[in-house]
């Protein structure tokens, strides 16, 4: 392994770890719970369709949900039981909202589904090993969850020239990385293999914070000696946000990610060091993803730790079995910069929730005071950008000026909040305006759908009543005509009546050919129909 | 004296030729400020403007005979965006016209539901599907909310609902708290 | 709904009133000395100062309905009066600085929206409004050690206007250095010659007692640009302009133009660029911004000082700046990361 050069980054905070308190011991697994909560949407994307009913008994491993759009991720049961209900329940959001999940009455066998395993991969093409990487619920693990397949795709280019192993883990209290490369550090590096065969990548970085030796060590150790040939692992400095996917390319690389775009325009792509060891074993065990490491910590739990827990086991049962105290008052999934409130514990682990922080509330919070313009903000911000003009801006509703000055660019990684001194809560404004904007496109599209619409309409109703002018004109014309040819011909009235008399005759004479009920008549009755019949042809006869 | 009257005459002899010119010329057809504002405006075609529906608002601003506060579905964001395109100062939303409320749609109750088309008829986007004797439904992604159907019904048949909020349409708040040293405590 | 607060949810504990008292105890040891060569006037100055700008304040929120206890424990009312009685001269009625501490708070500050948002700096707008409208007192000032007024008579003077016996306020009070210096160089003298005349007026380096008065708030400013208080840019460009200015005029002309370390120790050069101009709610927010705005007020300095119609410019030169502030700022906006695509 050779030493790399790094680059500084901008800005960015030294903030106190708190991160041995969750590592003193090794990762255990969770135990069962009795009911999983798997909601459809727990990724970036479209939410995945059930394939299941309620009724039904699912194996470790089947999928329960499948994926139709492109974004979007299929959910597999993280254990076997049966399928109870498929309704709406709580998830981990800052919004409390419930959305649709698939509950599942665990039935304590573990029973796994058929896995097919792919250790020949090499000799896969990349689109197919996409796939399985899809078809496995492989999403990003780091935290927010976009499908990964899709950024094992090379573009046209087909290679890429940098893989990263996002293994920083910067923001205090979260330590489930960490424990995941000290533990499975083989693991984590066949995941790298198996996705830099996807990118072609030429170059492949693995990224750890320099406050965690062990999991370096271990990982160095895990190389094989061929590996480290194309395999660099390397100590960044410890920062927050060193981890952010673009200040760590700018790190590693010295290039900087373009504002509004991604890091493969500039041949780079990141992925999270449990994404990758999650795709070792979707890949080589033929395993989807139905489990993650979760770091539970915090003032409000007596013995922090990491826990090996499967998708949709509620938090309060894991806080329970980490000793839960008086102090439990505040729950936040994810770290105490980048994480949301949830405001009961009784939501189920998804594939994003990295981190359940249980701390006490903030005794006496302070007041939020005007802004005395100090500039702290913005010497901070590892985006290079204006905090402060951000915050009047989108105060004053101002969205136009507020993209002018890169508003989307913002990570939201919190370091701006955390020094003002007036205690303005920058990064909720910014959150608030970003989704303002989007809310206001949203209504945009539909108002010019709205008008499109009643502009049709407007045309129909033109059009209905021109068809009726048409109609009555074409009608009134029609009479004209017929009346024009009264006046002029009697001879044609005569002959027009004369046709109708005959027409009437000959139905009439049609009517009366067929005779029925002619067998097994009487002498009397057969004299009788042809003094009628006679009588008939004389008076046809006259007229 | 003379020599100044003849040139300033001729100058603006000059000159006004050169602007009938250009008023022929360079004239363009149709009022392209009206297209912007009505790109501005909401569609909600509901007339609470007092106009019937959002072009002759439109058009009205345009022409100077409507404020650019009249429209409740709109807001203050419409106001604000209409105050900038039209370089005026934006003002508060005349309240006689409406308050600005939630966004909603309308649904219909089909136990009740007659069949008689008149609501059909009244919705300015169509948005209500059916025809005569046979049953009528809203469809609610093409809804405004602009509550015309909602009179006409005879047999009171048509209710209003709030638009159910999901994950992705939830906006986060603007931050309030009775902390904030900067709002009036009173 | 309103109650949802997003992340961060910890926070370091830096507060306004922290960084406001570190500011006022950073200018104790310049003010001692003050009180050493020019006797106790300034401390009745502060006094008095003080507890008009905090009475102003309470009154002013409570017509604006703001709560009251936030804005009075940040400490900014109370640095701003401490700053103007720090400009004022020593030996003045006591309404001169309630007045100007008055006008600071309610007009320059309140008037504007409160805390944040005046774009003025609220002490040298007091400073400048009694500078204009009481120039005779404002420009009276007492000869460093030389005086032989205890504190009892300084406070007779500032309440009653009584000075002891056999002494009269015109025999009294005489310029500053620096504008005994313009007065003498429009005569026609060359500065050597006006320095070698008075021992009482010019010290070593600067005016007698004020360089030391300098030298102090030199080290206090040092101090918070190394605690992180103030940033460095802001002084470094106001002292560096007007040393560059300075060394420019002196080299071409050592006997009409003041030297470089005469202006930068002499009248309120050094409370000015570590305190005054620093004031962050009215200066620039950008680095580079920073930078143009330091430079801009030390050039106006060395200008209004040589050449205008006042002996001291810092007020002048900081309103005139704190005008062109949102200029500075809006077009010193810094590249955002990935703007140029390169590092």
């Amino acid at each position: 392994m050779m030493s790399m050069r790094l680059w500084k980054i901008f800005g960015g905070l030294k903030l106190p770890g708190f991160k041995s308190m969750s590592m003193s011991q090794a990762t255990q697994p969770a135990p069962l719970p009795k009911t999983l909560t798997l909601p459809l949407k727990q990724h970036i994307g479209i939410d995945a369709e059930p394939v299941v009913k309620v009724g039904d008994t699912v194996l470790k491993g089947q999928m329960i949900a499948t994926s139709g759009n492109y974004v979007s991720a299929p959910v597999h049961a993280p254990s076997s039981g049966k399928v109870t209900a498929i309704k709406k329940h709580r998830i981990p959001h800052p919004s409390g909202i419930e959305t649709d999940c698939i509950i599942i009455e665990t039935d304590g066998e573990e029973r796994w589904v058929e896995c097919k395993e792919h250790s020949n991969y090499r000799q896969l093409d990349a689109k197919t090993l996409r796939d399985i990487i899809r078809e496995a619920g492989i999403v990003g693990l780091g935290g927010a969850g976009f499908p990964s397949f899709i950024k094992l795709d090379a573009g046209s280019s087909n290679m890429i020239d940098t893989l990263i192993l996002n293994g920083a883990e910067c923001e205090p209290y979260i330590t489930c990385d960490a424990m995941l490369m000290q533990e499975q550090s083989r693991k984590v590096i066949d995941g790298l293999n198996i996705m830099r065969h996807a990118l072609q990548a030429k170059h492949c970085i693995i990224a750890v914070e320099d406050n965690k030796r062990a999991a370096h060590t271990m990982l160095v150790n895990a190389l094989h000696d061929h590996e480290a040939e194309y395999i660099d692992v390397i100590q960044v400095p410890t920062l927050y946000p060193a981890g952010g996917e673009k200040q760590l390319i700018k790190t590693l690389t010295g290039k900087e990610v373009p504002s509004n775009g991604l890091p493969i325009n500039i041949g780079v792509v990141c992925h999270n060091v449990a994404t990758a060891a999650a795709t070792a074993t979707a890949v080589l065990e033929g395993k989807p993803l139905i489990s993650r490491y979760v770091t539970i910590t915090g003032e409000g739990v007596d013995h922090p730790c990491n826990l090996d827990v499967l998708f949709g086991t509620p938090f309060s049962e894991l806080i329970n079995l980490c000793g839960r105290n008086s102090h439990a008052e505040q729950f936040i999934m994810g770290g105490p910069m980048m994480g949301f409130e949830i405001s009961n514990d009784d939501v189920p682990v998804i594939k994003t929730s990295n981190c359940i922080l249980v701390k006490s509330e903030n005794p006496t919070p302070d007041y939020i005071m005007p802004c005395i313009r100090c500039g702290q903000c913005a010497e901070v911000c590892p985006a290079q950008l204006l905090p402060q003009q951000l915050y009047w801006y989108s105060r004053a509703k101002n969205f136009d000026k507020t993209q002018d000055y890169n508003l989307f660019d913002c990570i939201e990684c919190g370091c701006c909040s955390y020094v003002c001194p007036s205690h303005i809560p920058l990064v909720q404004y910014f959150r608030f305006a970003k989704t303002e904007i989007w809310t206001q496109e949203q209504e945009k599209e539909k108002s010019d759908i709205a008008r499109q619409r009643h502009e049709f309409r407007q045309f129909r109703m033109e059009r209905k009543k021109a068809e009726n002018e048409e109609r009555k004109r074409q009608k009134r014309e029609l009479l004209k005509k017929v009346n024009k040819e009264k006046d002029n011909s009697e001879d044609a009235k005569k002959a027009a009546i004369e046709a109708a008399m005959a027409r009437v005759k000959a139905r009439r004479e049609a009517q009366h050919t067929a005779q029925e009920n002619t067998d097994n008549l009487t002498d009397e009755q057969k004299h009788l129909i042809a003094e009628i019949d006679s009588r008939r042809k004389k008076a046809k006869d006259k007229s | 004296m003379l020599t100044t009257i003849i040139a300033i005459a001729t100058l603006a002899i000059i000159f006004g030729l050169v602007l009938g010119f250009a008023a022929i010329r360079f004239k363009v057809e149709g009022d392209p400020i009206v297209d912007k504002i009505d790109s501005v405006l909401p569609q909600t075609q509901c007339g609470q403007c007092t106009f019937p529906g959002c072009r002759p608002y439109a058009e009205a601003i345009a022409k100077g005979e409507a404020d650019i506060n009249q429209c409740p579905p709109g807001g203050e964001a419409v106001i604000n965006e209409l105050a900038d395109l039209l370089g005026v100062d934006p003002k508060p939303l005349n309240e006689e016209h409406g308050e600005h409320t939630d966004k909603t749609v309308v649904y219909i109750d089909e136990d009740i539901c007659i069949g008689c088309t008149l609501c059909i008829q009244a919705c300015p986007v169509d948005a209500i599907v059916g025809a005569a004797k046979l049953m009528h439904t809203v469809i609610e992604d093409e809804c405004t909310g602009c509550d015309l159907c909602i009179p006409v019904c005879p047999v009171d048949c048509i209710y209003i609902k709030p638009v159910t909020e999901t994950i992705s349409t939830w906006k986060w708040p603007l931050p309030g708290s009775s902390l904030n040293a900067e709002k009036e405590s009173s | 709904m309103s109650d949802i607060h997003s992340s961060p949810y910890i926070q370091n504990n830096e507060t306004i009133s922290r960084m406001m008292l570190a500011v006022i105890y950073a200018l104790i040891p310049g003010t001692l000395v003050y009180i050493h060569f020019f006797g106790f006037g300034v401390l009745i100055n502060i006094f008095i100062a003080v507890i008009t700008a905090i009475a102003c304040e309470v009154i002013i929120l409570k017509i604006r309905h703001r709560p009251v206890k936030p804005f009075i424990y940040d400490g900014t009312a109370v640095l701003t009066a401490i700053l103007l009685a720090l400009a004022l001269p020593t030996l003045t009625p006591w309404w001169l600085a309630a007045l100007g501490a008055a006008f600071a708070i309610i007009i320059a500050k309140h008037l504007y929206g409160g805390m944040g948002y005046n774009p003025f700096n609220p002490a040298m707008v007091g400073y400048a409004m009694l500078l204009i409208a009481f120039p005779k007192e404002m420009t009276a000032w007492i000869p460093a050690e030389t005086h032989g007024l205890n504190f009892s008579d300084t406070l007779n003077y500032s309440l009653f206007e009584i000075l002891p016996a056999g002494m009269s306020y015109d025999a009294l009070t005489m310029a500053t250095p620096l504008d005994s210096i313009k007065t003498q160089l429009s005569l026609g003298y060359t500065l050597d010659e006006i320095h070698n005349s008075s021992a009482t007026l010019f010290g070593n380096i600067a005016g007698y007692g004020w360089e030391w008065i300098n030298i102090m708030f030199l080290i206090g400013g040092l101090i918070l640009i190394f605690i992180k208080v103030i940033s460095w840019h802001i002084p470094a460009a106001m002292l560096g302009s007007l040393a560059f200015m300075a060394m420019l005029f002196n080299f071409s002309d050592a006997g009409s133009y003041s030297s470089v370390s005469f202006h930068l120790f002499g009248g309120a050069a050094m409370l000015g660029a570590f305190f005054i101009a620093t004031d962050p709610v009215t200066a620039a927010a950008s680095t580079k911004g920073r930078l143009i705005y330091g430079a801009g007020i030390g050039i106006l300095i060395y200008i209004i000082r040589t050449w205008g119609g006042y002996p001291d410019a810092i007020a002048f030169s900081v309103l005139l700046m704190n005008m062109a502030v949102p200029m500075i700022d809006y077009y010193t906006k810094p590249a955002v990361f990935g703007a140029t695509g390169k590092s």
